[in-house]
């Protein structure tokens, strides 16, 4: 993956709505055949930067790349890019036959052509007996699929998605998530995709560009974005984490934080982070744990058993520290364990290297 | 066993229990209420338009097949078929109405488009100006336009000025004059139609089309254009039907060659006394009228009236297709690809002369030329009746632009005129009651549509639109022929009742409209707070509707204000309207003094428009 070529090139793309900066001088790259999902929540302008990509908004400034040829203000029918639109934007008055043909038609391709490349694009999606039917007459479903095919059926160099699950319930879109990922690696195609929903992204993407307030907080892997976060938005937004502010009080080869109550905490080395500095502690409940008396961890935090939230595979732990801070732990039930009782002084432990200092930000406290 | 026994010595006590509660029921508890009952507030409504609207209409259609001596015979209908000037007339009368809806609709599809596409706020104030001439009486425009086109007009001036001429050309008094008045009559009509039909495109599609590789001009003729099709049509057969009953443009600025059905129906009335020919002469008209609305059905069907779902609905009733609508269908899928063709050649061509740059932002050509395309259509509905004002200061004796000198006398001899003066009061007194009327038999009647399950809830909102779909020329004549055995014509009363079978459709629409937008909880917590009914609508719902009611109210007002048609029968010289005064002077002569009374009349209606607009608009937002 690392030697194939760029596709698409953001670079400091930015726009404005009156006062309100939808973009602030984003940038990032696209490999060919990636799939990146852009993630955030509403009006994080992650919407706003695919609209710029797909030519439909022009930028303020900046420049946008599309297969080594500058697009910036290009207009759409120009950029060789292809859109599924939240409501799929099938065309009412044309049959899917129709719909699919549209952008070969667009294209002058001849009719014998034309007919071959829409029912191979029918056939990849497995809907080629809908040819004849008009878009509403298919569930919700196949509309996605079809918007799909049409999208793809002319193989342009990116493929952008709007929220194109938002309108489908729950089972289906999981369904659907599976399904897209599977064209992507079955037909090899650049996928640009928009969600605010998280889980959706990390099942779906290469990697991941968390926007919030019109800035790209952070791009990286899925798994980079969940256990390395490098601020406090990132690591409040993807996943449940425990946030608990302290001052760096050693730095160096360990990093050493004083947390509420005089709580010391070790955490991952931060060579950003010198003595003094405010920062977020931040480590996952999956990574804490209750421990016995005698049992030792990197860091020990001792407090009283708050609450106990029992949901099916899991079991949730709120213990409540001195200076009013409180931990979530999360365990997976287990039948024999031990039973607890809210009130009972409990001991909780967790390793340095779950442990992650975030400097603290004005705008991103949680 | 034991405790058995028990229990069901208990069941009985609790049947016991019940009976006594319903013995001290509380009023009204021991029986659901009569639905039939709970309408009332629809019945005098009702009442009111069988008595005054449907009763005489249909006894003067009854009239139309009977004979002097009061026989069934089809002798008025013969005599149409076989006199060759009533055959004309009724051709010339489709041919203008036809003509009429073609240059309506393709001077009218700009600019709705442009409306259409616009942001709400500046839509709103577009629409105030193309709303603008609708409500501006038809008999000053007509007059403006007289103005402006007549042989001493603005533009037979500018002509000669220019040396482009030299001698005043005949612009109106004919074919031209009659098609300039009438496409800026229904033009507001047809862009109200066609823009409710493409607010509903998704504009998303068009947006897809670019990405998928198609130029403007492909993503206009072969998506949007299909998709606003329904709109058009709606516009087409609303216009044309609403063209067939016109009068005064055509008796104004039309010659003898312009004469339509419904001129021969008044001179058939006036002259002739003739009642059972002008039955007859009505049902041809409503025959016509009819014609076409049964051959719309049968092309597009009739559910694209509603302008609900644009394209879809009417592709899945090809069902029926034959081959009429096949053929029409190919050769359209022919002209879009064609025309979509043009427009990418043309872009093309611009492209050559300005070439786009992926490093600038790009101008859009399109838009600009749909802008100037739109203004001038506006433009052409709203700056003519404004050249009334300053030839109504004209010190000379002629109507005439530019008017010569400045004086207020025309001023003072419409003030001075009795028979002027009177008219403009009782104009206003009649407007006046016909608001109030309206507005309560439309509200209450409102009321019940909005918020009841009634049983027949559609013929009743058929009979309460039925006054806007019947052409005005029938209610008219067949309300003379009622009053005249009631003795209420040339009575205030009379013109009272008659306008405001007129208005009242205008009352239950825009009440029924604000009535949906209204959340009924308010209600509901009056109630449960101990509020009675009447002290519910009267301290909660009136005063958060009351916006709608006045808008409803002013719309009554003009609509009686400007009305023509049913004052030309029901009133004669000393008990004239304003409108009535207007027009016998534009028959006998055209003068300053029509001037002076136009541009009050435009004033008056312009400040009530635009109040009733205004405050229609807060009703609904709120």
């Amino acid at each position: 993956m690392a030697e194939s070529k760029i596709k698409l090139s953001v670079r400091k793309a930015t726009k404005h709505y009156g006062a309100v900066t939808a973009l602030a001088e984003a940038s990032f790259d696209m490999r060919e055949g990636e799939f990146l999902t852009l993630l955030g929540p509403s009006g994080s302008g992650k919407t706003t930067l695919l609209m710029i990509v797909s030519g439909l908004t022009q930028p303020d400034g900046g420049e946008v790349w599309i297969d080594g040829r500058l697009a910036t203000y290009a207009p759409p029918h120009k950029r060789d890019i292809g859109i599924v639109f939240q409501n799929y934007a099938l065309f009412p008055h044309l049959t899917v036959y129709e719909n699919i043909a549209f952008p070969l038609r667009m294209r002058q391709m001849a009719e014998r052509k034309i007919a071959e490349e829409v029912m191979r694009a029918l056939d990849t999606v497995q809907l080629a007996h809908t040819a004849k039917r008009m878009p509403r007459e298919l569930s919700g479903g196949q509309q996605q699929r079809i918007a799909l095919a049409r999208c793809t059926v002319y193989r342009p160099s990116i493929v952008l998605m709007d929220e194109p699950l938002g309108a489908l319930d729950r089972k289906l879109r999981d369904q659907m998530q599976l399904e897209i990922k599977h064209l992507h690696q079955h037909l090899g195609i650049t996928v640009l995709y928009v969600t605010h929903d998280q889980d959706e992204a990390m099942t779906m993407s290469d990697r991941i560009c968390l926007m919030n307030n019109g800035r790209i907080e952070q791009l990286g892997a899925p798994q980079e974005l969940y256990f390395r976060p490098r601020s406090v938005f990132v690591a409040d937004f993807l996943g449940e984490s425990n946030l608990l502010p302290g001052t760096v009080i050693e730095s160096g080869a360990s990093l050493v934080v004083e947390g509420p109550g005089g709580l010391k905490v070790r955490a991952m080395p931060s060579p950003d982070l010198g003595v003094g500095a405010r920062v977020r502690l931040m480590a996952r409940p999956e990574s804490l744990r209750l421990i016995g008396p005698g049992e030792e961890a990197d860091n020990v935090a001792e407090g009283t058993l708050a609450e106990i939230v029992f949901v099916g595979g899991v079991r949730r732990y709120y213990v409540a520290l001195a200076g009013e801070a409180m931990l979530t732990v999360k365990e997976l039930t287990d039948a024999g364990a031990a039973a607890r009782s809210p009130g009972e002084p409990v001991r909780v432990g967790w390793e340095a290297g779950r442990t992650i200092a975030l400097p603290e930000s004005a705008g991103s406290s949680p | 066993m034991g405790s058995r026994a028990h229990d069901s010595t208990a069941g009985e006590r609790g049947v016991l229990a019940v009976s006594v509660a319903s013995a001290s029921a509380l009023p009204g508890a021991a029986r659901p209420q009569s639905r039939w009952l709970a309408a009332w507030p629809l019945y005098p409504l009702i009442v009111f338009l069988v008595v005054f609207l449907i009763y005489p209409v249909v006894q003067l259609l009854w009239l139309s097949f009977t004979d002097p001596s009061g026989h069934l015979s089809l002798v008025n209908y013969t005599r149409i078929a076989t006199t060759p000037v009533y055959l004309q007339v009724l051709a010339i009368t489709f041919k203008i109405a036809g003509w009429t809806t073609v240059f309506t609709i393709l001077a009218g599809y700009p600019v709705a488009y442009l409306l259409a596409t616009l942001p709400e706020r500046r839509r709103d104030a577009l629409m105030l100006l193309v709303l603008m001439p609708f409500w501006t009486s038809f008999l000053v425009r007509t007059f403006a336009w007289m103005v402006l086109l007549g042989r001493n007009g603005a533009v037979n001036r500018l002509l000669v000025a220019l040396g482009i001429v030299d001698a005043p050309v005949s612009l109106i008094y004919n074919f031209s004059g009659v098609m300039i008045g009438m496409v800026q009559g229904m033009m507001p009509l047809a862009i109200l139609t066609m823009v409710a039909v493409m607010q509903n495109i998704d504009a998303t599609l068009a947006k897809a089309a670019h990405t998928l590789g198609a130029r403007g001009g492909q993503a206009f003729w072969r998506i949007y254009f299909p998709l606003s099709l329904p709109g058009v049509a709606a516009a087409g057969l609303l216009v044309f039907i609403t063209s067939l009953g016109f009068f005064i443009i055509p008796a104004l600025l039309g010659g003898a060659h312009e004469t339509m059905i419904s001129q021969v129906i008044i001179s058939v009335i006036q002259e002739l006394m003739n009642w059972r020919f002008a039955g007859a002469l009505s049902l041809v008209l409503l025959g016509s009228a009819a014609l076409v609305f049964y051959l719309y059905d049968r092309v597009l069907g009739m559910s694209t009236l509603s302008g609900g779902a644009a394209g879809s609905d009417r592709l899945a009733e090809r069902g029926r297709a034959n081959i009429l609508s096949t053929g029409g269908a190919w050769l359209g899928g022919r002209a879009i690809a064609l025309f979509g063709w043009l427009c990418d050649r043309a872009a093309l061509l611009w492209e050559l002369v300005v070439p786009g740059s992926p490093r600038r932002p790009q101008r859009r050509l399109a838009r600009g030329v749909l802008w100037v395309a739109g203004l001038l259509v506006i433009a052409f509905l709203v700056v003519p009746s404004f050249f009334v004002i300053p030839v109504s200061f004209t010190a000379d004796r002629f109507v005439e632009f530019p008017p010569k000198g400045f004086s207020l006398r025309w001023y003072a001899t419409y003030l001075g005129s009795p028979a002027w003066i009177d008219a403009t009061i009782r104009s206003i007194t009649v407007a006046f009651m016909t608001g109030i009327a309206a507005t309560l038999l439309g509200a209450a009647a409102a009321f019940v549509l909005v918020r009841q399950r009634i049983v027949g809830r559609m013929a009743v909102l058929t009979l309460v639109l039925m006054p806007l779909i019947l052409p005005r020329m029938i209610i008219a004549v067949a309300l003379f022929y009622l009053f005249a055995r009631l003795g209420l014509v040339g009575t205030q009363a009379g013109l009272v009742i008659g306008h405001t079978v007129l208005a009242v459709p205008y009352v239950v629409i825009t009440v029924m409209a604000v009535l949906k937008t209204y959340d009924e909880r308010y209600d509901q917590a009056a109630w449960s707070l101990g509020a009675t009914k009447w002290k519910a609508l009267w301290h909660i719902t009136l005063p958060q509707i009351r916006a709608g009611l006045i808008a409803g109210f002013l719309f009554a007002f003009v609509t009686s204000f400007d009305d023509l048609t049913v004052a030309l029968f029901i009133t004669a010289g000393a008990t004239a309207t304003l409108p009535r005064q207007m027009w016998n002077d534009l028959l006998l002569q055209v003068n300053p003094t029509l001037a002076a009374v136009s541009t009050v009349i435009l004033l008056l209606i312009t400040v009530f428009i635009v109040a009733a607009e205004l405050l229609r608009r807060r009703a609904v937002r709120h």
